[in-house]
């Protein structure tokens, strides 16, 4: 094996501290978009809208007592005050619309981040299996994803609503179910390509099983545009919900969300205009934000697709 | 058929079809990348196999290595048939596990290839690459598998503090060497390197056949060497085996095919090789090929070569021939010789 000499260098440089850093793949993207400042500043207004949903409601609750049911019929439909504190106003009923707005952002980002995790999830594996395994199986895969396709997708969101009782977890189960097609055909193409590489063939002459190939080779190489289409889907799935929520499908009353806001909103806008205003505007930045930062990510990750 | 017990590998009438897309009112045409070819390779020795591209080495490289699934015929691997090995039934009470025991005959069986980029995992550190092998096997986790890895770093002339760095970060020689440490650390018997100095500078091509020279003696290596010209070649090669449209045309030891080559695409590719002294390269004739390699989808009928040789007679466009011995060591394909 290794010569003496070769040992004594081997000696000097000790595993841990010595060794030289490289940078990732992710890495590199990280710092692309780091450098993209609309991305960065739609970040921050993200994350500053998730918090404020997240926390919002509670603080409003145990300084002024409202939440987004405690009605006030006194002081119903009033506008937008600082004091008594109602900076967005209040509704028919008297509730105090910013709970209402982030009560129903909080839901509206929940279906969001859940229909498009899953949808990249599923999506992703079967793309790969079919793709991985093509021939017969690839058919029969993608078949069915044609099949999934080509169903009328509110036709079947009606019967599904009408089945079953309505919650927010059918919303996740309607949406989901076709969020993934699209993901799923991506990461097929993606795989198909891939599996002519050589390192696909040097992962299965150095004895790696097929799951391991499917999982250490291909889906971390097709995990680019997963990512840019799941920024993408983000936005696009609060905005069904909102559609679905305005149809009187989706998120039932009393509960908020920014769908069944502004079909209130919509009702009223001519008398009580905060009533639409607030929650279009909150609804607006939210996937305004979303857009970008998506747009950002895949400029961070696929550098060569922007100066083309 | 018995194995020759100083052979280590064994082919015998290996064909590699692949089928094309069927067209309308036609046959379903087949490309022939491997038609038929016999070889034997011994413990030790490194077999150079030379054609033009699209000659099928690439294919008869990995059909060796079962990567390709043969169409037909037999390789032998240490007395153990592995084109049928797939179908072997592997596990507790049989249950069926395909690819399981060809998977632990990979083991002994390993391969270079040409890109040295895209045969490394981008989102892999080096670390992960070149110990991929040993954790797919199981034989070293944790401590000793990164203390394995650098040793293999070493071994192949690499820096062992490298081992975070990714494939990216790399020139194509290092790149190259990376891929050489992946192949070594299952200690294999066999490598399969297909076309492993064609993508590099000719600086770094000597340094890479420098080291699989020093890594046969330190391992005692066998290798099939594939190259698409005889002058990378002549030096690594105990033997050099001519491929053209999924044939073998010639076989010898590396001497006797650069100085005493019978069949005429030998010929031809030896006079391609330049020479180092420019009086004598001015001087010299060159034998230049007219055309094409000939579609493997529809061989010329007769000899496969007889379309562009230059002493093709009558007889060639009709009677196949065989691969003949010249004498013991020596095998060509050829009526005229």
């Amino acid at each position: 094996m290794a010569t003496p000499a070769q040992n004594i260098d081997l000696n000097k440089t000790p595993s841990g501290s010595t060794l030289l850093e490289g940078t990732s793949l992710w890495k590199d993207a990280w710092q692309r978009l780091r450098k993209n400042k609309a991305a960065v500043v739609c970040g921050f207004i993200v994350l500053f809208l998730i918090i404020a949903c997240a926390i919002g409601p509670q603080l409003l609750d145990w300084i002024f007592g409202y939440t987004f049911e405690a009605q006030d019929l006194e002081y119903g439909a009033k506008g937008p005050t600082l004091a008594p504190f109602h900076p967005f106003g209040t509704d028919f009923f008297g509730r105090d619309l910013l709970t209402r707005v982030l009560v129903g952002g909080r839901i509206s980002l929940k279906v969001g981040l859940i229909a498009a995790s899953v949808a990249a999830i599923v999506g992703t594996i079967y793309g790969a299996v079919s793709g991985f395994f093509g021939g017969k199986i690839d058919d029969g895969m993608m078949r069915f994803v044609d099949v999934l396709y080509a169903l009328p997708y509110m036709f079947l969101v009606i019967i599904l609503v009408t089945i079953f009782e309505k919650s927010e977890s059918l919303l996740f189960v309607a949406l989901g179910l076709v969020g993934w097609l699209t993901t799923a055909r991506i990461v097929r193409g993606q795989v198909l390509s891939l599996k002519e590489q050589d390192f696909i063939q040097a992962a299965r002459s150095i004895g790696a099983r097929s799951h391991s190939i499917i999982f250490r080779h291909l889906i971390p190489n097709t995990l680019g545009p997963v990512i840019v289409y799941f920024t993408l889907t983000v936005p696009t799935m609060i905005l069904q919900e909102a559609f679905l929520s305005f149809l009187g499908l989706g998120i039932q009353p009393p509960n908020p969300s920014l769908g069944t806001l502004m079909n209130d909103g919509a009702n009223q806008m001519l008398v009580y205009w905060w009533t639409i205003v607030f929650p279009g505007i909150f609804m607006s930045l939210l996937l305004f934000s979303l857009n970008f930062l998506g747009d950002g990510v895949r400029d961070a990750l696929d550098p060569k697709m922007r100066k083309g | 058929m018995s194995q020759n017990p100083q052979n280590l590998l064994q082919v015998r009438d290996l064909k590699v079809h692949f089928p094309m897309p069927k067209k309308f009112g036609q046959e379903r045409a087949v490309v022939k990348a491997v038609d038929g070819i016999d070889l034997d390779i011994r413990a030790g020795e490194t077999l150079g196999l030379v054609g033009e591209s699209g000659c099928g080495k690439s294919t008869l490289g990995r059909a060796i290595l079962q990567l390709i699934r043969p169409t037909e015929g037999s390789v032998t691997f240490e007395g153990q048939e592995l084109t049928t090995l797939w179908k072997q039934r592997f596990g507790l009470f049989g249950v069926w596990s395909p690819n399981e025991m060809m998977r632990r005959k990979r083991q002994d069986m390993q391969m270079i290839f040409q890109d040295p980029f895209s045969s490394l995992n981008p989102r892999m550190t080096v670390e992960d690459i070149v110990g991929e092998p040993l954790k797919n096997y199981g034989i070293l986790s944790g401590k000793a598998l990164r203390e394995k890895v650098q040793d293999l770093l070493q071994t192949v002339g690499m820096d062992p503090r490298y081992i975070r760095r990714y494939p990216h970060e790399f020139s194509g020689g290092q790149c190259q060497r990376i891929g050489i440490a992946r192949a070594l650390a299952l200690n294999p018997k066999i490598i399969v390197a297909d076309e492993p100095i064609s993508a590099l500078d000719v600086s770094i091509q000597a340094q890479i056949l420098n080291l699989l020279e020093k890594l046969q003696d330190e391992f005692n290596l066998t290798y099939i060497f594939i190259a698409h010209d005889l002058a990378a070649v002549r030096h690594i090669s105990d033997r050099v085996a001519v491929m053209y449209l999924g044939k073998v045309v010639e076989i010898s030891d590396q001497e006797t095919i650069i100085k005493n080559p019978k069949h005429p695409y030998t010929k031809a590719l030896i006079s391609a090789i330049p020479l180092p002294d420019p009086e004598q390269e001015k001087n010299r004739k060159h034998i230049v090929l007219e055309g094409d390699v000939p579609s493997p989808i529809n061989p010329p009928s007769g000899c496969s070569f007889h379309t562009r040789c230059p002493i093709a007679e009558d007889r060639c466009k009709r009677e196949l021939p065989i691969l003949r011995n010249l004498n013991e060591n020596h095998r060509v394909s050829c009526h005229l010789v």
